[in-house]
């Protein structure tokens, strides 16, 4: 037993936590809790009423045997009575149970809020605190729904005491965040902006979370609170260690509540007005200035307290990024930090001074520090810190000092925790290529890598160095040079033999007139790899070899020799055994001119977005590369070009007739084929029309984006961009596409064509006129199509584009977004037509319903804003639960009018949505229900 | 569709300050749990065990914060308890340091030198004095006296309706 137990001792209760700790084993443990429970059971379950110092008592063990892990199935209504107790004990300890154990069973919620609401109402400020902290740790929407409107007022209350006031503010916000929709502010705005001015710290404390929180949802409702902010934050910042009491943590004046409000101020720009942002200034001049000064104690908390304001005052700044002065201060004091003993500090100037990285007032001021930071990469005792110094390289390299780091980051890779490894492969690849001026070095670097880390080399990464190197001919030779002696290792990685393999089948013949590298070298080099690769890496190989029969006659004998011998021939892997028949048929019956047109170097890859840029982006989610994406926006010259998604992928062949295939001119994948096959290296290095096939896979992406809107931007690369505008009235549309060429070279050829697959053309009718075959580089030309929709329909028109750029020809199909939606009237009904029509449609057929996740966040108003962008009316005050949401709407075609209406259900908790929708017609219903699960 | 587990979205998608604190001894043993977002028992447990794993195996010296899923993971130890609280990444990790520490004083100053059994015997004191200081993932009161007297004054309301009670089975009520 403690030494101290205050307030009223439950003996029961501590001679039973004496007896779990004095249990020998876990069976034991496990049987006295079995016999306590039982104890409990029947004491609950007796004739004889218990007394409320019995049941809370009760209570309290059966919550320290759930926090000991086990279940427990009951004493719910015993802790729900004790709500009712008049007695405070028992009241705190059935609040405690409900908070910790509480359960969905609506019964209980029920009574528990009576319990709450008799509370909240006594008056009696201790008690009004039990039920609101009760309120917060719960949560739920039934208690949001019972009290969200009752708690504003007791805020705002003049007679309110302060404590209850805390208590109310952060319950608020606890409401406000599962159940925005419940939360109405309204006419008590005003009043709780100036929470701010409160004379009571612990008041302001509470409030400014609340003011927070409703600031970033409705900035401008709540804008005045920045400058009652600026004021109590600067009297805070010029107050002495000592005026403001309790308030005052370790000589460093309310710390928390300056974080706060230096957080507060982050949700809005720099205040407008001059006063305002002079006064601003200064505080964070007076807190950059007070880092400098020496400790008023030695203590780690005054430190911590102290950097706590300075890190969020920096972040501050950093949001502004308009007072290049600030920056470089900020920057500056990050950098004395960079050294400092505290690990913590280290770490957190290492974080920070990457956002800082970013800013163009401070970038160079960031750079300063490259030593520092690589030699916390390399001697850092604590990961974390050294994956902090890892991403702050990132994020300050540049052209000049690309080389040093990403020397320094090949080093570190080789005893990086594995855990990091694929990320910092994705980096160095990406600064590699960013920054290589001289291409060799950038081959060498992913070489590097390769040897290094070749297990965590993504195909991104390698599919890109040869993507590089087909479109440099000035790296070609070194290339080849460089794989061939990286493949004299006796042991190297898989990987490099793909890389070797594709490079030296398009380039050996630049290296082989050396005898050390002769075409009969190089070939035994690579089949020395072969038997110990992989089927997709095998089947690579079999390619360069067909290639190398073309580039020198010479080995064609040994080549063929190979191909034929059982292995090869009758390999029980498909795709190996197709390589080999067709490369062995292909070299003895094709003359060499057609064997040098079907085997020809590959041609550039288009310009697109390094596919590694899009991998790196999607792992660590938006953010974690805004460095490169602000020097993307500032593209300075002599960057590589870069081939999109496709790789030498050596993925299954599409075509089940290979002679076909061989010879015949591929011009374009079919319609609907995958985006896998569509890349595959047979493809390549058959296919005359280059790699412009590849993007023919039919974009599906763009598509569900248009939906619920109608204007927008479709599709997107490095080189083209279409934006859309449409607008219908009844059954007929108008879409207006415009084209824009992003390059500063002419496309030539430029063809549209709109098309409507299978029963569609019966469906829709849409007409257009063709566009000029010509489009300037970085002009916009547009074309209007005039859509008529005849029947309904599920299918979507096709637009194929067609151009050459530089040569090669970039074909495209893009589903275009025309749907059955779009075409909606909105139809206003009351509840009871609803229901009424509801009931109507009540045939199975008529009905399609789908349960599914939410893939957005759940915010009423976007919600609501995507249901009136389908087309329908919204309908208000029809459904009994608010929480759905009910529309109706007639689609008009020419031949008929569809009614059809909708209910959304969706469930916060579960992160959930039940979308069902009754038309009169059954297709319609489908294919709606299809449409609008993908949207929200 | 974003391919996540129920468990990340409602422990992330829900922008509570401080989403869990948890205080476990060095054997592993959890000694309170303050939970700020909707769980269900079993991803508790299983958040629980793994983060109780991961910050006993980290050495004195290595910083206070790590990256753990998508939040950040603030720690300290005090004698044999670990007190930690999960935070977002763009939340001020060392202002949360010190949330703890005013807690771990919190504690000292109404217990009369904490230790671990004093929490293990009082829990439901702990929490009390929690709710008080944090309430709903927030700084509610950050004066140590202002606490501490709200805790006193309800210690002291049960005072007098124990006295007055002839019904307590026990009056053990030391100090």
């Amino acid at each position: 037993m403690p030494a101290v137990s205050k307030g009223d001792g439950m003996r029961g209760l501590a001679v039973f936590i004496s007896d779990i700790r004095n249990c020998k084993s876990k069976e034991a443990e496990i049987k006295r809790i079995n016999k306590e429970l039982a104890n409990i059971r029947s004491k609950f379950k007796g004739d004889k009423a218990l007394d409320g110092y019995s049941k809370k008592k009760y209570v309290c063990k059966l919550l320290f045997i759930f926090l000991l892990g086990h279940d427990i199935d009951f004493g719910h209504m015993e802790a729900v009575n004790l709500l009712s107790s008049n007695k405070y004990t028992e009241k705190q300890i059935g609040y405690l149970f409900i908070s910790v154990l509480v359960n969905s069973n609506s019964e209980l919620i029920r009574l528990i809020n009576n319990a709450i609401k008799n509370d909240l109402s006594s008056r009696n400020p201790t008690f009004m605190c039990l039920a609101l902290h009760c309120i917060a740790n719960v949560g739920s929407r039934e208690m949001a729904e019972a009290f969200a409107s009752e708690i504003p007022r007791i805020l705002v209350a003049g007679d309110t005491m302060d404590s209850v006031k805390q208590s109310a503010a952060l319950c608020l916000l606890r409401l406000y965040k599962t159940s925005p929709d419940l939360v109405l502010m309204g006419e008590w705005t005003s009043r709780v902006v100036h929470l701010l001015n409160d004379q009571h710290m612990g008041v302001v404390t509470a409030a400014i979370s609340l003011i927070t929180c409703l600031s970033q949802k409705n900035p401008d409702e709540f804008k005045t609170c920045v400058s009652l902010a600026v004021s109590r934050l600067s009297r805070i910042v010029s107050s002495a260690s000592t005026d403001l009491q309790d308030y005052t943590y370790y000589f460093v004046p309310a710390p928390w509540l300056s974080c706060k409000l230096l957080r507060l101020l982050q949700c809005y720009p720099p205040p407008e007005d001059g006063a305002v942002k002079g006064r601003l200034v200064e505080c964070l001049e007076t807190i950059l200035n007070k880092a400098q000064e020496p400790p008023k104690s030695k203590k780690v908390q005054h430190s911590n307290a102290k950097n706590a304001i300075l890190f969020e005052a920096i972040s501050l700044i950093i949001h502004y990024d308009s007072e290049p002065n600030l920056l470089v201060r900020a920057c500056n004091q990050l950098g004395q930090f960079l050294q400092h003993r505290e690990t913590n500090l280290r770490y957190l100037a290492l974080e920070s001074m990457c956002t800082l990285a970013s800013s163009e007032f401070s970038h160079e001021a960031v750079k300063t520090h490259i030593e520092t930071v690589i030699n916390a990469l390399k001697t850092e005792r604590d990961v974390s810190v050294r994956q902090r110094a890892a991403d702050l390289l990132y994020a300050m390299c540049d052209r000049s000092n690309a080389k040093q780091i990403v020397a320094e980051m090949l080093s570190y890779l080789e005893t990086a925790d594995y855990s990091i490894r694929e990320e910092m492969v994705l980096k160095v690849a990406i600064l590699a290529e960013k920054y290589a001026v001289d291409y060799s070095w950038y081959v060498d670097t992913i070489l590097n890598l390769i040897r290094i880390a070749g297990d965590y080399v993504s195909e991104e990464v390698w599919y890109r160095v040869i993507q590089i190197v087909i479109n440099r001919d000035d790296v070609q030779g070194y290339a080849a040079k460089t794989v061939f002696e990286a493949l004299q290792a006796p042991a190297c990685h898989e990987n490099m033999v793909k890389v070797g393999g594709y490079i030296l089948g398009e380039f050996g013949n630049l290296i082989a007139g050396d005898p050390r590298s002769s075409p009969l070298v190089q070939f035994n080099l690579l089949h020395s790899k072969f038997h110990l690769c992989s089927v997709p890496t095998r089947a690579l190989l079999l390619s360069a070899y067909i290639k190398f029969i073309n580039l020198f006659p010479e080995t064609k004998a040994t080549i063929q020799e190979v191909l034929r011998c059982d292995s090869q021939i009758r390999n029980s892997d498909v795709e190996l055994q197709q390589r080999a028949v067709e490369y062995l048929k292909l070299s003895s019956i094709a003359s060499t001119d057609v064997l040098a047109t079907v085997l020809e170097e590959m041609p550039p890859f288009p310009e697109r977005e390094s596919s590694i840029l899009a991998k790196l982006k999607k792992k660590k989610g938006p953010g974690a590369v805004s460095v490169t994406e602000l020097e993307d926006n500032k593209r300075e010259g002599g960057e590589l070009n870069g081939g999109g998604e496709r790789g030498p992928d050596t993925s299954a062949m599409s075509t089940p007739s290979p002679s076909a295939d061989l010879l015949g001119i591929r011009s374009a994948v079919p319609v609907g084929a995958a985006p896998a096959s569509a890349g595959s290296l047979l493809v390549d290095v058959f296919s005359e029309a280059g790699p412009a096939a590849v993007s023919a896979a039919v974009n599906d992406d763009g598509f569900l984006r248009f939906v619920c809107k109608n204007n927008g931007v479709l599709f997107e690369n490095q080189l083209l961009q279409i934006g859309i505008k449409s607008e219908y009235r009844q059954n007929l549309g108008r879409m207006y596409l415009f084209y824009g060429n992003k390059t500063s070279v002419q496309f030539a050829s430029f063809t549209t064509t709109v098309s409507c697959p299978g029963e569609l053309q019966l469906q829709l009718n849409v007409q257009t006129k063709p566009v000029e075959p010509l489009v300037e580089g970085g002009a916009q030309i547009q074309q209007v199509l005039n859509i008529e929709c005849l029947t309904d329909f599920s299918e979507a028109p096709l637009l194929n584009i067609k151009f050459r750029y530089g040569g090669a020809l970039q074909n495209l199909t893009l589903k275009l977004p025309v749907t059955i939606n779009k075409f909606f009237q909105p139809t206003e009904m009351a509840s009871q037509d609803f229901f009424q029509r509801w009931k109507q449609l009540s045939q199975p057929t008529q009905e399609a319903q789908k349960i599914f996740k939410a893939s957005h966040g759940m915010d009423t108003e976007v919600l609501k804003a995507k249901l009136l962008g389908l087309g329908t009316a919204l309908l208000d005050n029809v459904d009994p639960n608010p929480e759905n949401y009910v529309c109706a709407g007639v689609i008009q075609t020419k031949g008929q009018q569809v009614g059809c209406l909708l209910r959304l259900e969706p469930n916060a908790q579960a992160q959930m949505y039940r979308l069902t929708l009754r038309c009169s017609k059954d297709s319609v219903s489908k294919r709606l229900c299809e449409l609008l699960a993908e949207q929200f | 569709m974003k391919q996540k587990l129920p468990l990340l979205d409602s422990i992330t998608l829900i922008d509570i300050y401080i989403r869990f604190m948890l205080l476990f001894s060095r054997q592993g043993k959890l000694r309170l749990q303050k939970w700020y977002v909707p769980l269900s028992d079993k991803e508790k447990k299983k958040i629980t065990r793994e983060l109780v794993q991961t910050v006993l195996a980290r050495k004195p010296k290595m910083c206070s914060f790590l990256e753990w899923r998508d939040l950040k993971i603030v720690y300290k130890r005090y004698a044999s308890l670990y007190f930690c609280c999960a935070i977002e990444d763009q939340d001020n990790e060392l202002i949360t340091l010190e949330i703890i520490h005013r807690y771990v004083e919190l504690l000292d100053k109404y217990f009369g030198s904490v230790c671990e059994l004093d929490i293990i015997f009082n829990f439901e004191k702990a929490y009390f004095i929690l709710d008080e200081f944090l309430l709903g993932g927030e700084a509610q009161e950050t004066s140590k006296k202002n606490v501490l007297k709200a805790i006193e004054q309800a210690d002291l309301l049960q005072e007098v309706r124990l006295l007055n009670d002839i019904d307590v089975g026990t009056k053990a009520v030391s100090y």
